[in-house]
């Protein structure tokens, strides 16, 4: 091989599939990163004909969306996957979820067409669980942020502080109480557990906070929307609050979201 | 639980009231507030959770590193495999935890915990501890407090973990011999069967005799050290004498694992889901190493030289690539290149894989055992990474005192070779503060690594070549020629990289294309200590850790300071001192903290190999000269093996060499 020869003349990608995964359990502190190279390496042993980059430093052909942030779970996540030959989505699903560790686990796969991934996405719905935290309190912090015009909190950000707007951001915030969710179950594989509580840990109180969020740039996450309950009424979850990403989509105008693999999706091509 | 002592007075343990349940519950809300809480996690690919009363024994296996060092180690791996394969053991693994998370785990009581099913540390039979080297002493201490294991050994009782050093640093585990119940030496694959068989028999009779009895039958397994049975006595400074107590063995030799063969072991590598230091499948191709050189304990401690059979290694790699999902595959041992098949192995790597983005490593090769050849065929299948060869000294007279006889002229031709053939780039590793070692001996690695981009501006046409030397302080360090040598002081090695520095820059159109890379010579010290010392040295252990000691491999972490203070004050009433255990050079007839247990070498041999090195001479491989009588053949009951064998790699004939089959 000759200095500036391609390192690699690989094939084209000839079918890209979009696939919603879902980050559980105790895998919820996995940063992107993280989740990238554990689905590279299962794409590599799941036989899935990914398509590679040119060049000396060949990379697979995988793009991904708005990660959820470290510590938070989601059921909503995708990423897009170019491949060399034509594949059955849900054979690519099937032999992705069997690859990767239980709690990255893939739900679903179709073939893409347009519009692109970033298209069909503008907004998320969040649900955090708040064990510890009284259900009226958590409502009565709730009202007082969306009776507000704008809520401005800060974020330090390896470039400096930002200043990140969390009132324009949620579209709509609902709070229930959390009556039949277990505050801490033990985590997915797990042993019994045989530990006795902390007498500083949650206590009966838990409310959940439901809110759809809409997508701005820095993205506006659990933290900050929490972070602006306490701005507006002081909310200071005892124990750390669980976020989890329910959905991804596109508004529509009655505040739904609309599926990112849906409608008109392609389960396989004619 | 134990109830037992607690170092630093500090508060314990709310949660551990139960034996053997995760502590997960109580952790989980701890992890959102530390840094990387991914690694306190566990959940990786081909990670083992078994049932805790479907086995006899238990091992908690600790690598006292953090996560990202830990996880990749193949010791530690090979061990979590051979005891979960077992039907009556079960192995979970631990690792150091950041001082973040230590704090919060302080206050919210939670212990020490596996990461496999979170079980506390205290509940196992036995703590496993790999040390790769001794500035993981402290983080060693760190876990037995948060385990609310008592720190030192005399303290437990027969509710406690057995503490079990292993590894290269337990050849000279004394200046921990406060802190470990046993040392195992050599080998581990055999030797941690042989204590799961003590431990299930003693615990199944009854445990007779508690734990004193149990310590007195592992000090009668092969391999086994159990320092509180020894009595050291002192004169002058020196060990007087080291005393067995009656049913101890006078002498513990290290165990020798001869046919790498028939342990194939890691099959399934853990693949971790953070970022840890390698993220390779990692096959060992042989152990051992006869190359000689003087300062290189682990040559000298894992001989006689064991190749594995390319039939071996081609299965090893397949099953770890299809294991894994890992694109690069190492072939590990002391010198890669060396492996009497090596072009066979990467040539039929390299077409196994071809294609598929896989790329090999060798990640230890001598220049003079190396051939373009073999760096294309690293290179066929993936990324081409930076070459790095290891000359160790800058001069020829040097080279021969520490037996690395690799050539100026062999390196120059190999990397003209691979200049032309588009490499870009040459790391050069050395060692400052070698015995006689004076300045002109380390100002030459100026030169050569002046004549290094000359080489390769005219081999490749090119001026923008790179050549980065990187440069270690010295150790000595025990079972090894120098083991009597006296280590160069910092402000000596750190003088001298000075002048080096100069030197590389006197040249400025040269200069302006080599890095340089070195640590300041502090550390080296206090490893030195921790290398040579005796029992008396693990009250400064102790002392550091008690004031705050964490992570001593890590600049940020370590504190020369603490050290120095904790030595003067803890040796110096006793008449030694950090200088008399490191920069003092020894005498033929004093008695080594480490001369009763046995790495197979004569003491005889390595004095005159010390001879010898004091008067420039070299010693052959004996792999292709004849025996010079190291000792360790016979001692260990071992012969060298190594091909070629005529065979080959298994032939491959399925379509995806890193997969499976995919359906549809």
């Amino acid at each position: 091989m000759r200095p500036g020869e391609a390192a690699n003349p690989a094939p084209p990608t000839v079918q890209r599939v979009r696939v919603r995964f879902a980050k559980r359990g105790r895998l919820r502190f996995l940063s992107h990163r993280d989740v990238a190279r554990s689905v590279e390496r299962a794409v590599r042993r799941a036989g899935v004909p990914v398509s590679h980059s040119h060049g000396f430093s060949p990379h697979p052909r995988i793009s991904w969306i708005g990660a959820a942030p470290t510590g938070t779970a989601s059921e909503a996540e995708y990423l897009e996957i170019g491949l060399t030959r034509e594949v059955d989505p849900e054979v690519v699903r099937a032999a992705l979820d069997a690859a990767l560790p239980a709690g990255l686990d893939i739900l679903d796969a179709v073939v893409a067409e347009p519009p692109a991934l970033a298209d069909r996405i503008d907004a998320s719905l969040w649900r955090i669980v708040l064990p510890g935290v009284p259900e009226a309190a958590l409502r009565a912090a709730v009202e007082a942020l969306l009776a507000r015009d704008t809520l401005v909190v800060e974020r330090v950000m390896p470039a400096g502080r930002r200043e990140i707007d969390v009132r324009a951001a949620v579209v709509s915030a609902t709070v229930t109480a959390c009556d039949d969710v277990p505050v801490a179950g033990p985590p997915e594989g797990d042993v019994p557990g045989g530990v006795t509580p902390e007498p500083d840990a949650a206590g009966p109180d838990c409310a959940i906070l439901t809110a759809v969020v809409r997508q701005t740039t820095p993205a506006v996450r659990p933290d900050d929307v929490l972070g602006a309950l306490d701005v507006v009424a002081g909310l200071k979850p005892p124990v750390p609050a669980k976020a989890t990403r329910m959905a991804q989509g596109l508004l529509d105008d009655r505040g739904r979201l609309t599926d990112p693999l849906g409608p008109g999706r392609v389960t396989a091509r004619a | 639980m134990c109830g037992g002592v607690i170092g630093a007075g500090l508060p314990w343990v709310r949660v551990s009231a139960v034996l053997s349940g995760s502590v997960f519950p109580a952790l989980e809300p701890l992890l959102p507030r530390v840094s990387k809480p991914v690694q306190y996690v566990g959940g990786e690919l081909n990670a083992q959770t078994r049932p805790w009363e479907s086995a006899e024994v238990r091992w908690a296996l600790l690598y006292p590193d953090a996560y990202e060092v830990g996880l990749p180690n193949q010791g530690v791996m090979i061990l979590y495999e051979v005891l979960n394969e077992r039907a009556d053991a079960l192995a979970e693994r631990c690792y150091a935890v950041w001082p973040d998370l230590e704090g919060l785990m302080r206050e919210h009581g939670v212990p020490a915990f596996t990461v496999d099913s979170h079980r506390p540390i205290g509940a196992f039979d036995l703590l496993g501890v790999s040390f790769s080297t001794e500035l993981g002493y402290t983080n060693l201490l760190t876990t037995l407090d948060l385990a609310g294991i008592p720190l030192h050994a005399a303290d437990r009782d027969e509710s406690h973990p057995v503490v079990v050093a292993g590894g290269h640093a337990a050849f000279n585990p004394e200046p921990i011999a406060d802190f470990v119940d046993v040392a195992a030496l050599g080998d581990g694959e055999e030797v941690v069967g042989d204590i799961t068989d003590v431990v299930k028999a003693w615990k199944a009779e009854g445990r007779p005799g508690g734990r004193r009895e149990l310590l007195l039958r592992l000090a009668n397994t092969d391999g086994c050290y159990v320092p509180s049975l020894y009595s050291v006595t002192y004169s002058g400074g020196a060990i007087a004498a080291v005393t067995p107590e009656a049913g101890a063995p006078a002498t513990v030799q290290k165990r020798t694992t001869s046919d790498l063969d028939e342990w194939p072991y890691p099959k399934a590598p853990l693949v971790p889901l953070a970022e840890t230091v390698h993220e390779r499948a990692s096959v060992e191709i042989f152990r051992g190493c006869t190359r000689g050189c003087r300062f290189c304990q682990a040559g000298m401690i894992t001989r006689p030289v064991r190749e594995r059979s390319l039939p071996g290694i081609g299965a090893m790699v397949d099953a770890a690539v299809r294991a894994s999902g890992f694109d690069e595959v190492g072939l590990l041992s002391l010198s890669s290149a060396d492996h009497s098949e090596i072009a066979d192995i990467t040539k039929g790597l390299a077409d196994r894989y071809e294609g598929t983005n896989t790329s090999l490593s060798l990640p230890s090769t001598r220049v003079d055992a190396f051939n373009i050849d073999l760096a294309n065929e690293i290179s066929r299948n993936g990324r081409r990474s930076g070459l790095t060869f290891a000359p160790e000294g800058g001069s020829e007279r040097i080279r021969r005192v520490i037996n690395k006889m690799v050539s100026e002229e062999d390196l120059i031709r190999t990397v003209s070779e691979a200049f032309a053939q588009g490499w870009r780039q040459v790391k050069l590793y050395f060692m400052c503060g070698l015995p006689t070692e004076e300045d002109e001996d380390v100002l030459e690695i100026a030169g050569m690594a002046h004549r290094v981009i000359q080489a390769g501006r005219a081999a490749s046409g090119r001026n923008d070549v790179r050549c980065t030397i990187s440069i270690g302080g010295f150790v000595p360090k025990p079972h090894t020629p120098f083991q009597w040598a006296a280590q160069a002081h910092p402000d000596v090695v750190d003088a001298r990289l000075r002048k080096l520095r100069e030197a590389v820059n006197s040249n400025k159109k040269l200069g302006r294309n080599i890095g340089m890379r070195y640590h300041d010579g502090q550390p080296s010290l206090i490893e030195g200590l921790l290398a040579r010392g005796d029992r008396r040295v693990g009250a400064v252990i102790e002392r550091v850790w008690r004031e705050g000691g964490r992570f001593d491999g890590w600049s940020e972490h370590f504190s020369y300071e603490r050290w120095t203070t904790a030595a003067k004050a803890e040796l110096e009433p006793l008449g030694v001192s950090l200088e008399w255990f490191t920069t003092r050079e020894r005498e033929e007839g004093e008695i080594l903290p480490w001369d009763h247990l046995d790495s197979g070498l004569e003491r005889d041999w390595l004095w005159a190999d010390w001879q010898d090195a004091l008067s420039g001479r070299e010693q052959d491989d004996c792999r292709w000269t004849p025996c010079f009588d190291c000792g360790v053949c016979p001692s260990t009951g071992a012969d060298i093996e190594v091909g070629p064998s005529g065979t080959t790699l298994l032939p491959l004939t399925v379509v995806n060499p890193v997969g499976r089959e995919l359906g549809g």
